[in-house]
């Protein structure tokens, strides 16, 4: 039987697609191949885990007062010393509303006259009241139990720092203008310890108010993984007893105090 | 094939719209990228790389779907560093004054400003993040290097 002329094949036609074909592919092919071998395992890659959970642990036996080391080292991590007062504000209006993540408080026993120092900062609660009356969701926890606020959707209300037992959070009352890339901090948003997250995030041991009072000598601040047993901050908790401050509001804060 | 295409009025005019269509994208093209180069400013390491994250045409219209997006995965989940950070925006387009002083990217004239200016949109982004490359991503106590320059306007 005759094939009908229409259903030649047209050898040219097929060339061309083959050409298109193969064109496409080796376009195609590099692009696909970067993007399989590209599967980043860097820390900074990984999302926060609820594997782990961060928390402190503060001998207050070994703080001392007048120390500030751990403050200011917060202040240098984070560019809180970079803030400076407004010129129509009054130094002490100033004193009491600029930014602080870590305080310094001092515990005096009316009774036997005896004065416990402390460093107090956002004690990451288990069940923040923070979170619970944040009007926009911007106050939040993250997985690996890290409480902290997201500004791009703090709309300033403040009630985060109404409901915190620990008052640990501050507000950016005027126009910033000297902020750290990793820290981005602006007018109207409220912030907190966030446990020095962007040293988290790239996988680090330790936070900077750590650090600090270790190399002060002192080593009253331990930070560490409270869900690995292993973890030196969890065989502290086991061996010697702490408390939570306010640990009647039953907030299971991720900060734990000995000798309180 | 050629013998067919001559005898066929209708594919000449197909083929010809073809090639007239392909012309047209590379002189836009062309003309996008000559327009890039115009707001990319000169010394900054953006104007000595061939291209952005992505392509400049779609950069113009989606960069801040793109930024928004990742924001959200870098606050929430601590993914950091990854292909759209506006850290990473500012590092490239950032340009330098004579004596090597970073250039707010959002005052006049720079990257931010010249577009955003002529569309009338106000960036939010800077009041809360530096608009200069200042410290990097990790703190100089936390990197091991000491006391360095972090709180040089120069940054890094």
């Amino acid at each position: 039987m005759m094939k009908h002329p229409d259903e030649t094949i047209d050898q040219g036609r097929r060339d061309w697609f083959g050409l298109a074909a193969a064109a496409t592919a080796a376009v195609a092919a590099p692009g696909v191949i970067l993007h399989l071998a590209s599967a980043n395992t860097a820390p900074e890659a990984q999302p926060a885990s609820s594997a782990v959970r961060w928390g402190l642990l503060i001998d207050t036996n070994k703080c001392t007062s007048g120390c500030r080391d751990c403050v200011d080292a917060c202040d240098r991590e984070n560019g809180l010393d970079l803030q400076t007062k407004p010129p129509t504000e009054a130094p002490t209006a100033w004193a009491d509303q600029k930014a602080v993540w870590v305080r310094k408080v001092k515990l005096a026993d009316g009774l036997t006259g005896r004065v416990t120092n402390l460093p107090l900062m956002c004690q990451h609660c288990e069940h923040p009241p923070c979170v619970d009356v944040c009007p926009t969701g911007a106050s939040f926890k993250r997985a690996d139990g890290i409480v902290m606020v997201d500004r791009h959707i703090c709309i300033g209300c403040r009630y985060c720092m109404m409901a915190c037992p620990y008052q640990a959070r501050s507000f950016i009352h005027q126009p910033m203008h000297d902020q750290l890339t990793r820290v981005p901090r602006g007018k109207g948003c409220v912030e907190s310890c966030n446990l020095c997250v962007s040293r988290r995030d790239h996988g680090l041991p330790s936070t900077a108010c750590a650090d600090a009072c270790t190399a002060a000598g002192k080593g009253a601040i331990v930070f560490g993984d409270l869900k690995d047993p292993a973890s030196p901050i969890s065989l502290a908790l086991k061996a010697m007893p702490s408390r939570q401050l306010r640990e009647d509001l039953a907030l299971n804060t991720g900060v734990r105090y000995k000798g309180v | 094939m050629a013998r067919a295409l001559m005898s066929n009025p209708g594919r000449w005019a197909g083929v010809g719209l073809i090639l007239l269509g392909l012309c047209w994208t590379l002189a836009a093209q062309v003309a996008w990228a000559g327009d890039a180069q115009h707001f990319v400013r000169p010394g900054s390491k953006a104007a000595t790389l061939g291209g952005c994250v992505e392509a400049t045409p779609f950069m113009r219209r989606n960069h801040m779907e793109l930024i928004k997006h990742q924001r959200d995965i870098t606050v929430h989940q601590g993914i950091r560093g990854a292909r759209y950070s506006l850290a990473g925006c500012i590092d490239c387009h950032v340009s330098h004054t004579a004596d090597g002083q970073a250039v707010a990217i959002n005052s006049k004239q720079q990257f931010c400003y010249a577009c955003h200016a002529f569309a009338a949109v106000k960036v939010d982004c800077f009041d809360c993040h530096a608009a200069v490359p200042r410290g990097g991503p990790l703190s100089a106590a936390a990197s091991g290097q000491g006391a360095t320059s972090e709180r040089d306007p120069r940054g890094e």
